[in-house]
């Protein structure tokens, strides 16, 4: 079959973009901000360097289960806000440790929020409609207590006016109690996802587990689509159920080769366990080690290519993923 | 005897428990060796599922955490999060879901604390957060918990209550109308605990061999009913073969 997509350029689009550019133009301080993956699987660290290397702050992120990529950018200190419901990698890393101190130290806002909850308040957003509902989290303090309470929230346009509200089922006529809490949509200003493959159109392929990254994706005003190629729009009408984002949705699709190391990205490398346990720990648990982190790795590195350099090209070839996704020979010990 | 870490004493008495016709729902650590555990040892037509959207998977090497690609080579079926959640939020299936947390504090209704120790704004000890351990507890037919004894983390009063369990005690859970059915059973290193069915209050269901209900009891910053504990049995040479053979052959978890 043949489909007249070849006389479609890069120019014609417009979204095939640099990193250092589409961060440039797609993110900026003080925006309301989202990454896709889950914890240390397909985060878009690539882009999250560039966001610190070019010192954009005051952001207010939005997460369902976050991980690496949170904890690099409240580490870096530009974030001033999160709402999300996790923030660690597996046993990798219990808790993310630059975000722990962060919070012991109050040094930015955490607002707690439940899985489902955060999984909701994007669909929502991805729906266009205000609010879902759930039974999850009636009773707790996830519900009870606001670390930004009605006051601050009627300040602060980032913020939906309640963290919740509960509400009595209005269909309900058994004679039981039947509460429901809502959850108010989000609507990013930006979220950053990180791909498969992609074509120069934005049309995006993901494999593997998803998680929220779809809503994420539908829910935000600009979309940035980092990938680990760009390939031809043919072949990704070979697999169009794999094609989870199609192109009109996308702001700016980057190509970006090991684009979420030392994240996972199913089917084409593992996440690195030296990189979580000893090297990043070990740098995020001292205040003057972490800046000398920052210093080398993420300020001192003009680019991506720069910094995988400084991993090194043995390390990562270790984590390439065979027909599993992953590397069953990996040492994770 | 053989020898054993209390981790794969942790994984056996979860998994003795489980029966093939559970659907069982596991977190990230040794909730999830426990489940991995049950589907090798004594219940292979059990049904692994993860909130990360992952049913059914092999399993062949631990995953570190939910959303490791361990979990997605060979899965029967890979979904979003708001389908996996939507699942057990459904009373029609979520009723038959079994399912295993780690947290960081429980008290004795079984409530669960993963996100503070201290005062929650300003906290002492920031955790991870509550990730999918609210929604679940809060909607499966039954919660396990899978969590080391100590004073530290039996308390008293959880600083920061994540995940509901009986609440305050008999009826609030109804009350309160969160569908599912609340904690059955606490598996520690030492210890196993069960509810009571009128006052909702944590028992203790077994010890360890080598231990005494009043050792149990000197670890728990609440008083236990120890009248109804038996002594457990201690893992078989079956059970640990299998267990470090198969379930976690790098010990990657089970190896502390």
């Amino acid at each position: 079959m043949e489909f007249n997509s070849k006389n479609t350029t890069a120019e014609q689009t417009g979204k095939l973009l640099g990193l250092s550019e589409a961060v440039k133009r797609y993110v900026h301080d003080g925006d309301v901000i989202s990454f896709g993956g889950f914890s240390a699987t397909q985060s878009p660290m690539a882009a999250v360097h560039e966001i610190i290397r070019q010192r954009i702050g005051n952001l207010h992120v939005v997460g369902a289960a976050s991980g690496q990529a949170l904890d690099e950018l409240v580490g870096a200190g530009c974030v001033e806000g999160v709402e999300t419901a996790y923030c660690g990698n597996g046993k990798l890393t219990s808790t993310c440790i630059r975000f722990r101190k962060a919070v012991e130290r109050g040094e930015i806002k955490m607002e707690d929020y439940s899985l489902y909850m955060m999984t909701l308040r994007f669909l929502a957003g991805a729906m266009g409609v205000p609010f879902l509902p759930t039974y999850s989290a009636l009773s707790t303090d996830i519900v009870k207590k606001w670390t930004y309470d009605e006051e601050d929230r009627r300040k602060n346009p980032r913020l939906a006016p309640q963290k919740v509200i509960i509400l009595d089922n209005p269909f309900n006529t058994s004679g039981r109690v039947d509460k429901l809490v809502l959850v108010p949509a989000l609507q990013p200003d930006v979220t950053i996802i990180h791909a498969q493959k992609a074509d120069i159109l934005g049309n995006v392929q993901l494999w593997g587990l998803n998680f929220t990254d779809v809503e994420q994706a539908k829910s935000s005003k600009n979309l940035i689509v980092t990938c680990e190629e760009i390939v031809e729009t043919e072949e990704l009408r070979q697999d169009p159920e794999k094609n989870m984002i199609v192109g009109f949705l996308v702001s700016a699709v980057v190509e970006i080769p090991w684009g979420a190391y030392p994240c996972s990205v199913f089917g084409y490398y593992d996440y690195d366990p030296w990189f979580f346990r000893d090297f990043y720990q070990e740098a995020a648990k001292d205040d003057s080690k972490w800046q000398g982190y920052l210093d080398k790795y993420v300020y001192g590195t003009k680019d991506r290519q720069e910094f995988l350099e400084l991993i090194g090209m043995d390390r990562l070839q270790t984590l390439r993923a065979d027909e599993t996704g992953y590397n069953p020979s990996l040492n994770r010990r | 005897m053989p020898d054993y870490s209390s981790q794969e004493m942790m994984a056996i008495m979860a998994a003795r428990e489980v029966k093939n016709s559970d659907i069982v729902l596991a977190g990230t650590g040794l909730a999830m060796l426990a489940a991995i555990a049950a589907k090798k040892i004594t219940a292979p037509e059990v049904s692994i599922f993860f909130e990360s959207g992952s049913f059914d998977v092999p399993l062949t090497q631990l995953p570190l955490s939910v959303a490791d690609p361990r979990v997605m080579h060979g899965a029967i079926r890979m979904a979003g999060m708001a389908e996996s959640f939507a699942i057990i939020q459904n009373q029609l299936t979520g009723r038959r879901v079994l399912s295993m947390l780690g947290a960081a504090q429980i008290d004795i209704y079984g409530n669960l604390n993963s996100t503070a120790i201290g005062n929650w704004r300003k906290p002492k000890v920031r955790f991870s957060g509550s990730g999918g351990a609210c929604d679940i507890a809060s909607l499966t037919g039954q919660f396990w918990v899978v969590i080391k004894l100590g004073r530290q983390r039996f308390v008293e009063t959880v600083d920061y209550l994540t995940t509901p369990g009986f609440l305050d005690g008999a009826g609030a859970r109804e009350k309160a109308g969160l569908p599912g059915g609340g904690p059955a059973m606490v598996i520690t290193d030492k210890a196993c605990f069960r509810f009571d069915g009128t006052t909702r209050k944590m028992y203790l269901h077994n010890y360890y061999p080598g231990l005494t209900p009043q050792a149990v009891q000197e670890e728990v910053s609440f008083k236990i009913d120890l009248t109804r504990a038996t002594e457990a049995k201690p893992p078989t040479e079956h059970e640990l073969h299998i267990l470090r053979t198969q379930c976690d052959p790098d010990g990657v978890v089970s190896g502390g």
